[in-house]
């Protein structure tokens, strides 16, 4: 398979191309959390910054800023 | 800095940076199965496997068989020194200083 130009075929090229971007990340219970990226490792652990915490939608929780532990992360999404 | 090249390029920001910042700091941690602690961090790896001192460990007992997911009762327990294994650990936050 040819690249080309598009950079993004690395998921982990995805990752690094979205840091310091507004990013929704959402667990495996279903937590959900919003906030500024502030980086990502192999492990797929994130640090965000202003971070809002939605339990079933909720907001629950703020944090200015959190680390989340990799095995927990459902998906990444980048807010538009 | 000693260092002629400036920042490190070997070493870019990574998320456990941050929780390098919060040792001898105050730290929330919210673990798996509705729990969730506060106390200052001594120690952490990269499992995030964490040393806490002066800990308060509050659980939260949610009903079950009731249709909303309403918190039952509140649970807490207080601990002089705790070893957290990490793969417990689902976020670690710097507590705002009171």
């Amino acid at each position: 398979m040819e690249n080309g130009d598009n950079e993004a075929r690395d998921p982990s090229g995805f990752l690094t191309a979205i840091i310091g971007a507004p990013v929704t990340v959402k667990l495996n219970s279903g937590v959900v959390y919003k906030g500024e990226l502030q980086s990502v490792d192999g492990y797929m652990n994130i640090a965000l910054e202003q971070t809002k915490e939605y339990v079933d939608g909720r907001l629950h929780h703020t944090f200015g800023d959190a680390f989340i532990r990799g095995n927990n992360v459902m998906y990444i999404s980048a807010d538009s | 800095m000693s260092s002629p090249e400036g920042d490190a390029p070997s070493r870019p920001d990574e998320p456990l940076d941050l929780v390098r910042l919060c040792l001898d700091e105050i730290v929330f941690v919210k673990l798996r199965g509705d729990r969730q602690l506060s106390g200052r961090l001594h120690a952490y790896d990269s499992h995030c496997n964490l040393v806490l001192g002066d800990v308060t460990e509050t659980i939260f007992v949610v009903d079950e068989e009731d249709d909303d997911d309403e918190v039952k009762a509140i649970t807490r327990s207080h601990s002089e020194m705790l070893f957290v294994r990490g793969d417990s650990v689902v976020l670690i936050s710097p507590k705002p200083q009171g």
